[in-house]
């Protein structure tokens, strides 16, 4: 059931990537999707009453939660920003030529 | 377990809002508390590097949004009607949920991780790394590859957003034609 509601969000995403006129709202549509799909693989990886993975000195923890998914989101979440930056910087280079973040004016003023 | 399922529906509420929200500048803020949602969601579910990291990413990326949004003269957007597309774009989230949950069965339980490679890394990962925490001898040894892949990703955005920002050398708008 938790699965769902992730998906639920992943769904609004794409809903907002495909749906919306304005460049900077199809960007937080992609972040959104970004988000749940981060969400999906830590919450695969979780344990129930698990303890986070970090090792303590004073001696074995059981039930630790999976340390792969959540190094794997690591890389993610960065790579994400990454994009995110690089999508920004190309919209605002798209407002400064047009003057518009819609999608279907800029695309009449082609050339 | 509750918890998580308010955080969840809250992280909805906000994304639907960042959507549909009139003001862009709010939408970039909702967003924000979307962000803050996903990082006490990853406290909720023991990741707590993941948690730092997220919070430090979702404020920057709301600054770069922020700063996208900021022109004076931005002009409203219409959105679009109620049409056709809307309607597909609404059967197309039903469709996928609807698949998605036939499919949810398959996935490991939740509480139940599968714990394949992982569990040997929780065994062995002191021994064969020195590093207390998991998630660190995970990236920095086991798989320093990707992280390898990560910073030159890093690198390759810095140098395109720097290409496509650049002011000088670029030709005036209407002297392009002559």
């Amino acid at each position: 059931m938790i699965y769902f509601l992730c998906l639920v969000l992943l769904c609004v995403g794409i809903y907002g990537v495909l749906r919306k006129r304005n460049i900077i709202r199809m960007i937080l549509g992609l972040i959104i999707a970004e988000h749940a799909i981060n969400l999906l693989f830590v919450l695969i990886g979780y344990r129930l009453n698990g303890r986070a993975p970090i090792l303590s000195p004073d001696g074995p923890i059981l039930q630790m939660v999976d340390p792969l998914p959540q190094a794997l989101v690591l890389t993610a979440i960065v790579i994400g920003l990454a994009t995110t930056a690089l999508l920004v910087a190309l919209a605002m280079r798209l407002h400064g030529k047009y003057g518009t973040y819609d999608v279907a004016r800029i695309r009449e003023l082609k050339g | 377990m509750v918890e998580l399922y308010i955080l969840l529906i809250l992280m909805i509420i906000g994304a639907v809002g960042a959507l549909e929200m009139k003001d862009l500048l709010s939408s970039v803020v909702a967003l924000g508390a979307v962000g803050l949602g996903l990082s006490f969601t990853f406290l909720v579910l023991k990741a707590p590097d993941l948690a730092i990291t997220q919070l430090a990413v979702e404020i920057l990326s709301v600054i770069i949004l922020i700063r996208a949004t900021l022109h004076k003269d931005l002009p409203e957007v219409p959105a679009r009607g109620w049409s056709g597309g809307t309607a597909a774009g609404l059967g197309f989230a039903v469709v996928f949920l609807g698949v998605a949950f036939l499919c949810i069965p398959d996935l490991p339980p939740f509480g139940e991780p599968l714990l394949k490679v992982a569990g040997h890394y929780l065994e062995a990962g002191l021994k064969e790394t020195g590093a207390a925490n998991l998630v660190t001898s995970v990236i920095l040894d086991y798989r320093a590859f990707d992280t390898l892949g990560e910073a030159t990703v890093l690198f390759t955005v810095v140098m395109g957003v720097l290409a496509v920002m650049r002011a000088v050398g670029r030709k005036e708008r209407g002297k392009a034609d002559e």
